[in-house]
């Protein structure tokens, strides 16, 4: 892994670059082939690399939000794709701002994104556009806020059932 | 063993003997939500035994059981089936807080966990431990012997208890 640094930028990366140019920019990250890519393109990269043949990232392996608060684009979407035919990873990283984040769905793309994208809406509140049903997935209907956000008080509580009154 | 100064010889015979009874068949219920489970399933099988307490044969309906053990982290998510499992369940009954995280929340200070089960349903023994030892759990279950014996038990009519 440790050779496919930006020194020496892997084949997959020139590719992307060749094709869409501004839109992607290469990250220093230790882990492996990573690159910030634009949110109005992200969908469009996403499905790209994985239907241009000689890529073939047919499979999401993980896709998270991330949440930088004091920085200026203050979310982050972590898409990490894998090629099960190359065994080649790939990472994109979007930027999203804190007023209205929000980023086109992949469900379109990887059906396993559905629970994915459901995890990031409840944990950070990222909207995924065209998600065929974006709701809660661990927190329960009546949870107000998105409670991994660095700004919800970490000892906040919303218990569903009120407190027992009468102590043994 | 309180004796009520209302009480006469016979009902304080009965009750002693009704405890007696009760102590040493206790039917739990195993509430298992996370890896305190597998400690609970060491202590109920054949190494630790819990047969020797009287305490051994799960039932896992709530209503043909008498010890609600709750083995393992609880949610806020969970909370509400919990009180439900807690009230399908005959009176008299007693409820177990298995491990560190039902007794307190252990190290789950945070957004999901509930902070002690006593907040939710009335507990009568707790057993903390991550997990807790078995022999940990056969104490808590000796204890609750001894709060059983201890007890008000009435042949009729629910446990004098004044929890409901």
């Amino acid at each position: 892994m440790s050779e496919t640094k930006k020194n020496n930028p892997s084949p997959v990366l020139d590719q992307l670059i060749a094709r869409f140019g501004e839109a992607v920019q290469i990250a220093d990250a230790p882990h492996g082939d990573t690159v910030i890519v634009e949110p109005t393109k992200a969908a469009e990269i996403i499905g790209w690399l994985k239907n241009e043949p000689g890529l073939d990232f047919n499979m999401l392996m993980d896709l998270h939000g991330v949440d930088y608060l004091p920085r200026d684009p203050r979310f982050e979407v972590v898409y990490q794709l894998y090629s099960l035919k190359h065994n080649r990873r790939i990472w994109l990283r979007v930027q999203l701002g804190e007023l209205n984040p929000e980023i086109e769905s992949v469900v379109s793309l990887y059906l396993g994104a559905n629970w994915l994208e459901r995890e990031a809406w409840d944990m950070f509140g990222i909207v995924f556009s065209g998600h065929p049903d974006l709701r809660r997935i661990l927190m329960y209907e009546e949870f107000e806020g998105h409670p991994l956000r660095r700004d919800y008080p970490f000892n906040k509580r919303q218990p569903i059932c009120p407190p027992l009154t009468k102590h043994l | 063993m309180a004796v009520n100064q209302e009480s006469g010889f016979l009902t304080t015979k009965v009750s002693d003997f009704l405890g007696w009874c009760r102590k040493y068949s206790l039917f739990p219920y195993p509430f298992v939500t996370a890896c305190c489970g597998m400690e609970y399933m060491s202590v109920s099988s054949a190494h630790y035994d819990l047969d020797r307490f009287g305490a051994a044969w799960p039932r896992f309906s709530p209503r043909q059981a008498d010890l609600l053990m709750v083995v393992g982290t609880i949610s806020h998510k969970m909370a509400p089936v919990l009180q439900m499992v807690y009230a399908q369940m005959c009176e008299p009954k007693w409820v177990m807080a298995f491990g560190v995280c039902t007794c307190t929340g252990g190290f789950y200070n945070n957004y999901a966990t509930v902070q002690g089960i006593d907040t939710i349903v009335p507990v009568d023994i707790y057993v903390p431990g991550c997990p807790p030892r078995p022999e940990a759990v056969i104490d808590g279950i000796i204890k609750l012997q001894k709060k059983i014996q201890a007890d008000h038990h009435s042949m009729f009519g629910p446990k004098s208890d004044e929890r409901n």
